[in-house]
């Protein structure tokens, strides 16, 4: 169990006119090495959380366990702890300030008080994970794509060798090729080297190919918390929190209602694919209910 | 000729050394043609750094072409005197809603514009009135815009633009910061402000459900236009849309998908329900087969 969060509540301006409840009694369990997808509309309290996950921000109320020791607990360094909770922040690109790219990815490390070899042993693994090639290290990161940049920015936080990577909107603003590539190394780095995910993201179609789990924020609370095939189950109480599920689910949602018999939790392209051409091989339309699954 | 058009336009962002000699250009924009018909809906797509975003800008003249011509409502973007009057003409919203509220309230920051410009005090009101319902946000009128999701930022920043009597909204990623719902009503918005007001929208997104209800679609890459045409001719172009870093939206790629793998689904196919329809001939068409 590396993340166990208790009945976390968190008031801004706490006895004041503007007091706003962010976060209302939220309890969750993350073990080691999951994919976790981070789900809610604007204002639902994600960014609120994720914060409190590095120790950011001190809560108004819970408990926040990591590895079994309590982060606000007496003489807890928070200093250890942001080394192994990294922190992505959304557009990260717009902290990269040093004069080249390698430079700035060695800032983190650096401050670990590591030798100058290690620091620079970190640095060019972190920038080789996250697929920055070689001839743009010494570049300066403002001569580099938007995608380049946000991947810079990546590797400056994995150079801290976190166990917990937390991503806050990675791919907003990119284009599509963009968005996948960046997403397919995160999940390379969850795969190769079993580091826990947490991704918050609005791209629900993202969040089906990619989280093993998905926890959907409203209002401050934990709304549900599952696979993302159970989540998208409930598409229209998530519609109702100003999220949807991915097109894909409406397609199978639709064709179940004309009698298509498919299974509903498919939740990606390639799901679907694969028990239409199914459908169309064995026959499916309500005439023929026996045939349809396979 | 359309309300706005561009002809050859070559656009460089050049670096300087520190004794002002070039070090290095950068082509933004190579030798574009365009015209874009007033009242119409239009759609550029293209991968981050193909030239969308310069494109934008040359059409209320924050940029200035480095070789050809721009012209908005027949006035060139490189006649300085005319600056401003491009301007009124052609609004822009940008990605980020925080860079662009500058009001305390809503009201205050709808009429910053036609304040700016002089227009008489009854008449400023009048324009924030109209601009804040064409908006749908009239109800928000004396709230402070801090206190407002992205999306409802995003349409203030909107009536900002309508208030002061454009003939085209130029938008830029709008919605990349946006919630799903937030997203929705700000293109729910922007098609209304179309349609009802004839608002001639250049819309510019990485978002392809965005753009199935555009009248046209412009695609980028390197500078230049390389596909033009109705969402459903792009969009029945996967590979080559996928070529140049693009996506379509998932309805689009699983008829393409089912295609490949021998069904029979038409090329193209933009909505749910066309999907749905679709999907069900096909497969009355393999019981058909079957039967006989």
């Amino acid at each position: 169990m590396a993340i166990k969060v208790e009945n976390l509540t968190f008031v801004y301006n706490e006895g004041t006119a503007l007091e706003q409840r962010a976060l209302d009694g939220v309890s969750f369990e993350i073990p080691d090495g999951q994919f976790v997808g981070l789900i809610g509309h604007t204002g639902s309290g994600k960014s609120t959380l994720i914060q409190h996950l590095n120790g950011l921000v001190k809560p108004t109320g819970g408990k926040i366990y990591y590895n079994g020791e309590d982060i606000y607990g007496e003489g807890y360094s928070l200093r250890q702890l942001r080394s192994k909770v990294g922190l992505v922040f959304q557009y990260p690109e717009h902290q990269l300030f040093e004069v080249d790219v390698i430079s700035d990815v060695c800032y983190g490390p650096r401050n670990l008080g590591l030798s100058e070899e290690e620091v620079r042993q970190r640095a060019e693994d972190a920038l080789r994970l996250v697929g920055m090639k070689e001839k743009y290290w010494e570049q300066s990161p403002f001569e580099l794509s938007g995608g380049q940049k946000r991947r810079v920015a990546i590797a400056g936080v994995l150079a801290m060798n976190p166990e917990v990577l937390i991503l806050d909107e990675p791919t907003a603003g990119l284009d599509p090729k963009g968005r996948d590539e960046i997403l397919d190394q995160v999940e390379k780095l969850h795969d190769a080297r079993g580091m826990t995910i947490i991704l918050v993201s609005h791209s629900m179609e993202d969040m089906a190919r990619y989280a093993d789990r998905l926890l959907v924020m409203n209002h401050g609370k934990k709304a549900f918390d599952g696979t993302p095939r159970e989540i998208f189950r409930h598409y229209r109480e998530l519609e109702q929190m100003g999220l949807a599920a991915p097109q894909v689910t409406y397609v199978v949602h639709a064709l179940r209602e004309r009698g298509v018999e498919i299974d509903e939790d498919i939740t990606t392209v390639e799901e679907a694919r694969d028990a239409l051409l199914a459908v169309l091989q064995n026959g499916g339309g309500l005439r023929n209910a026996s045939g349809g699954m396979i | 000729m359309g309300i706005i058009k561009a002809s050859r336009l070559v656009f460089d962002y050049i670096r300087r050394d520190e004794e002002e000699n070039i070090e290095e250009v950068d082509r933004a924009i190579d030798g574009l043609d365009v015209d874009v018909e007033k009242g119409s809906f239009v759609a550029i797509l293209g991968h981050n750094g193909s030239g969308k975003s310069t494109l934008a800008k040359h059409i209320n003249a924050i940029l200035v072409p480095t070789e050809g011509t721009v012209w908005v409502s027949d006035m060139d973007t490189a006649d300085e005197s005319k600056v401003w009057e491009i301007r009124k003409r052609a609004g822009m919203v940008f990605q980020n809603p925080d860079n662009q509220i500058i009001g305390n309230v809503v009201e205050e920051d709808v009429g910053f514009g036609p304040e700016n410009i002089g227009v008489p005090t009854d008449d400023i009101w009048k324009r924030v009135d109209e601009s804040l319902e064409a908006v749908g946000m009239t109800a928000y009128r004396y709230k402070s815009p801090n206190k407002l999701s992205g999306g409802q930022k995003q349409r203030v920043a909107i009536a900002g633009v309508m208030a002061m009597r454009p003939e085209c909204i130029v938008l830029d990623e709008p919605t990349a910061m946006l919630d799903p719902n937030g997203r929705k009503e700000v293109i729910r918005t922007v098609r209304e402000l179309n349609q009802k007001e004839g608002i001639t929208v250049l819309l510019i997104t990485h978002y392809m459900e965005e753009v199935v209800h555009a009248d046209r679609v412009i695609v980028m890459d390197e500078g230049k236009i390389v596909m033009d045409g109705t969402p459903r001719e792009i969009f029945s172009r996967v590979d080559e849309l996928k070529k140049y870093r693009l996506d379509v939206p998932q309805v689009t790629e699983l008829a393409y998908e089912l295609r490949r793998g021998g069904a029979d689904m038409p090329e193209g196919i933009l909505s749910l329900d066309e999907f749905v329809e679709s999907f069900m001939k096909a497969l009355s068409g393999r019981e058909a087969e079957r039967r006989s």
